[in-house]
């Protein structure tokens, strides 16, 4: 039976521990047009972006594993439209291409990542797991799931170290946060006040493995309630109740209260990868977050609502194709890395 | 003309597929990300979605069609203001002069003809299918071709049927059937007491399996790959191996470690590893990589039975591969012995897992230049079966190591030392070692190439210690 898509639970008035300050009921974020048809832009273009790397892997110019983030697009452009490029910094798993694109990154280098190009932004050698951008402040792109937690909080000791007023938002999922190495960060990231945000994007299933199945805690914002982290669950699928919860938990670490945990509620409309059948779950249940909770849509008719034109969105819409498009030729046509390359970047000096 | 669908390649080895079921039909208005049909590959039955928005002019592959090549065209759809008569009629094969075609604004039609996805690994398969093998038993058994993954599926559930105290567990073993299919049917068989689904969380399910080991169970403990291994190593060598020996010999831990190891198919520089030689290093572990299907599965039997903890190291690229598997009951191979799968009188090949697909291919190409290698399939990594190894460098006096791994500390390194220390008066030239590159894994297709074992650089090698 296809369960009903999920929203965030109302939180209980009383708070889990009463001696502990807690982070303020966040609000869903009040964007004006221009904000707000930024954010539709910078989804759809992780929506089409994602559609296109599908149909080159289906073409066969894109190789080996290839995790799409089709559905989850308002967590990144939620979450990342509240940092600063420059001053904060982003690690993430294995499903990296939304993350990248949401903060800004060329869709050009990274789609040419994707096809194992000289031109592609690790230089063809990462592949779709491993895509960096040092100066975006993004950490990559790491494939052994939950590995980018304990990354993620070295990235915040640094900003704690370097006093450079930064936060570290440090993606994972709800499979990854089963790993040990996850609670063994919590400790150090509370027990040392680090500034980061545990962004967990519950899209409910680990590969093929549901929340109920693997979580013996299925709500995860309360994972970090005996470090004393904070929790804030957030509807994964509103870009502005998204971006809303960012503003709080910025606010949070910016204090120096240290760490900060949001769970987000999502929703991966593809398999976990390229050659996932997806048997684990229903059509109805995949539809029904299609229908009634695409978050793309939904910031549509909230435009419309604002006097966005259908014809202006219309507009965009190919705009953004164009960009992809664009991407798509680049990827196809750049030059594999010459062949010296297989030698380059191993060590960085020469002994 | 319209937009041509074509084929999809689904999984990074996917070569052709069945064309299960239209779940559209011509004159259907589609939208993007909405599923097109039903397309089944060796794995599994995945769905194909359309990524643009337009209406389906023609179907030109019925359902149920198999050996659907990828890239094949399988569909014409007529994009947005495009009527499907119009689209319909420019199939591929009458395709008009492109000045007297209407203008085409949709860049689908600027795309590249659709190939198979570049990979090094699809000539490591290559050489297994070209290579010929024939399983060590009395003349007259019968024999079943089956694939890798079969053998390994049939071991396990011979040995759950055998002995209470063995189970399964891992992520994805049981209601997925197993990441790649190796666990398919022991759910149904054997049902969720003994084969078990596990969150992500290697280090915590290697941990309990060596304890329920320690406690008189009989653990398969399944790594969705080696490389997630990593997250658990310290219960594999610190926890598994030295039990026994700490103890005295009173307390027992036969655990088996098992999944695949080694390259895949461009999945980077995380995922594509070869452990053997990390495990072979340590004392108190068995580590089992064997090449083909009857020796997975005589092999795995015994590491069930075993009393040791066992490191089994499988390739993903042989699970689907076929081989003759001996029909018989209680086929039990012993651990700690080689296989000599091509006698030769000339050169020595040594190799393992994979790597034994590459010198065979080589020990062709050799006998077509003169030169009859012998083919050593060391299966076993520790006990390291040196006799085997020794005795053939005895006859051909030349060894060649080809090894789908890193060259430094390898087992190719090991090889190269016991032909130095116990067969130092036999060699009439220095042992020769082919590996991959000492690099981390590139993902481009043609760095990946360049990366992996190659049969020619075996063939060079055989010549150089054979000098000719």
């Amino acid at each position: 039976m296809a369960k009903t898509a999920r929203k965030a639970a109302p939180r209980s008035k009383a708070p889990a521990s009463p001696n502990r300050e807690r982070p303020k009921e966040p609000q869903r974020y009040k964007a004006s047009k221009d904000e707000l048809l930024d954010f539709y832009k910078q989804m759809l273009l992780i929506r089409r972006f994602e559609e296109r790397a599908g149909q080159l892997y289906g073409l066969g110019l894109i190789g080996g594993f290839c995790h799409l983030y089709i559905g989850q697009e308002a967590v990144a452009v939620g979450l990342q439209s509240a940092m600063k490029v420059g001053r904060d910094s982003v690690i993430t798993g294995y499903r990296d291409h939304g993350h990248m694109l949401a903060y800004g990154i060329d869709p050009k280098v990274i789609m040419a990542e994707l096809t194992g190009r000289e031109a592609g932004i690790s230089k063809g050698k990462g592949g779709s797991m491993h895509m960096f951008s040092v100066e975006h402040g993004f950490y990559g792109g790491h494939g052994i799931v939950g590995a980018q937690v304990a990354l993620g909080t070295g990235l915040a000791f640094k900003h704690q170290y370097a006093g450079d007023g930064g936060t570290c938002l440090a993606y994972f999922g709800d499979g990854a946060a089963n790993q040990g190495q996850v609670y063994e960060s919590f400790n150090m990231a509370k027990l040392w006040d680090l500034p980061v945000i545990y962004a967990i994007e519950n899209n409910r299933y680990a590969m093929g493995t549901s929340v109920e199945r693997s979580a013996s805690e299925p709500d995860f914002y309360k994972r970090g309630e005996s470090f004393r982290i904070p929790g804030i669950q957030v509807d994964g699928m509103d870009v502005l109740a998204v971006r809303g919860a960012a503003e709080e938990a910025m606010a949070w670490t910016q204090a120096g209260k240290g760490p900060i945990i949001l769970e987000l509620l999502t929703y991966r409309y593809r398999g976990h990868s390229m050659s996932d059948p997806a048997k684990y779950r229903t059509k109805e249940e995949v539809q029904d977050y299609r229908e009634h909770r695409d978050p793309i849509s939904h910031a549509a008719a909230e435009l419309e609502k604002l006097g966005v034109k259908e014809d202006d969105l219309k507009a965009i819409d190919k705009q953004i194709k164009d960009i992809v498009v664009e991407a798509a030729k680049f990827a196809e046509d750049a030059p594999e890395p010459a062949p010296a390359e297989l030698y380059t970047d191993v060590l960085v000096e020469s002994y | 003309m319209g937009i041509e669908l074509r084929m999809p390649a689904l999984s990074p080895t996917m070569e052709e597929g069945t064309l299960a079921k239209w779940l559209v039909k011509e004159g259907d208005t589609v939208v993007s990300g909405d599923i097109l049909a039903e397309i089944e590959t060796d794995k599994a039955t995945m769905e194909f979605e359309a990524v643009d928005e337009g209406t389906i002019a023609k179907i030109l592959v019925p359902e149920g069609t198999d050996g659907v090549k990828v890239g094949a065209p399988i569909a014409i759809m007529a994009a947005e203001g495009e009527s499907a008569e119009a689209a319909a009629a420019g199939s591929p094969k009458v395709e008009a002069e492109p000045a007297a075609a209407p203008p085409i604004s949709r860049p689908e039609s600027e795309q590249p003809t659709p190939h198979l996805m570049e990979t090094a690994a699809r000539d490591l398969v290559a050489d297994v299918a070209k290579a010929h093998d024939a399983p060590e038993v009395p003349e007259g058994t019968p024999l079943t071709n089956m694939t890798v993954r079969e053998a390994l599926r049939d071991a396990m559930a011979e040995e759950m049927r055998r002995d209470e105290r063995v189970f399964v567990m891992g992520e994805e073993v049981a209601q997925y059937q197993g990441a790649y299919k190796v666990t398919q049917g022991l759910l149904d068989e054997f049902g969720p007491k003994r084969v078990v689904d596990t969150p992500i969380t290697e280090y915590g399910f290697a941990g309990l399996g060596t304890g329920a080991a320690m406690g008189g169970l009989k653990p398969i403990v399944e790594f969705m790959t080696f490389n997630f291994a990593m997250q658990a190593i310290d219960h594999i060598i610190n926890s598994a191996a030295k039990t026994n020996y700490m103890s005295g010999g009173q307390m027992r831990c036969p655990v088996v470690f098992r999944g695949p190891n080694g390259s895949a198919a461009r999945v980077g520089a995380q995922h594509s590893q070869n452990y053997g030689p990390w495990y072979a290093a340590v004392p108190g572990l068995v580590v089992i990589a064997p090449y083909s299907a009857a020796d997975a599965k005589g092999l795995l039997k015994a590491a069930i039975r075993s009393e040791d903890p066992v490191v089994f190291l499988e390739n993903e690229l042989l699970y689907g591969q076929h081989f003759d598997v001996p029909d018989m009951d209680n086929y039990v191979l012993p651990i700690g012995k080689a296989r000599i799968v091509r006698p030769g009188k000339d050169v020595t090949l040594v190799s393992y897992s994979i790597g034994v697909a590459v010198a065979l291919e080589a020990a062709d190409e050799l006998m077509h230049e003169g030169i009859n290698a012998e083919v050593i399939d060391l299966r076993t990594l520790r006990p390291l079966d040196k006799q085997t190894v020794l005795t053939s460098l005895a006859q051909t006096n030349r060894v060649v190591v080809v090894e789908e791994g890193w060259p430094t500390c390898s087992i190719a390194s090991e090889i190269m030392a016991i032909c130095m220390e116990e067969g130092f008066d036999d060699l009439d030239a220095p042992v020769l070692r082919v590996t991959n590159e000492d690099v981390p894994l590139p993902y481009a297709a043609n760095l990946e190439k360049l990366a992996l074992i190659k049969a020619s650089d075996v063939v060079k090698a055989a010549k150089a210690v054979t000098y000719r």
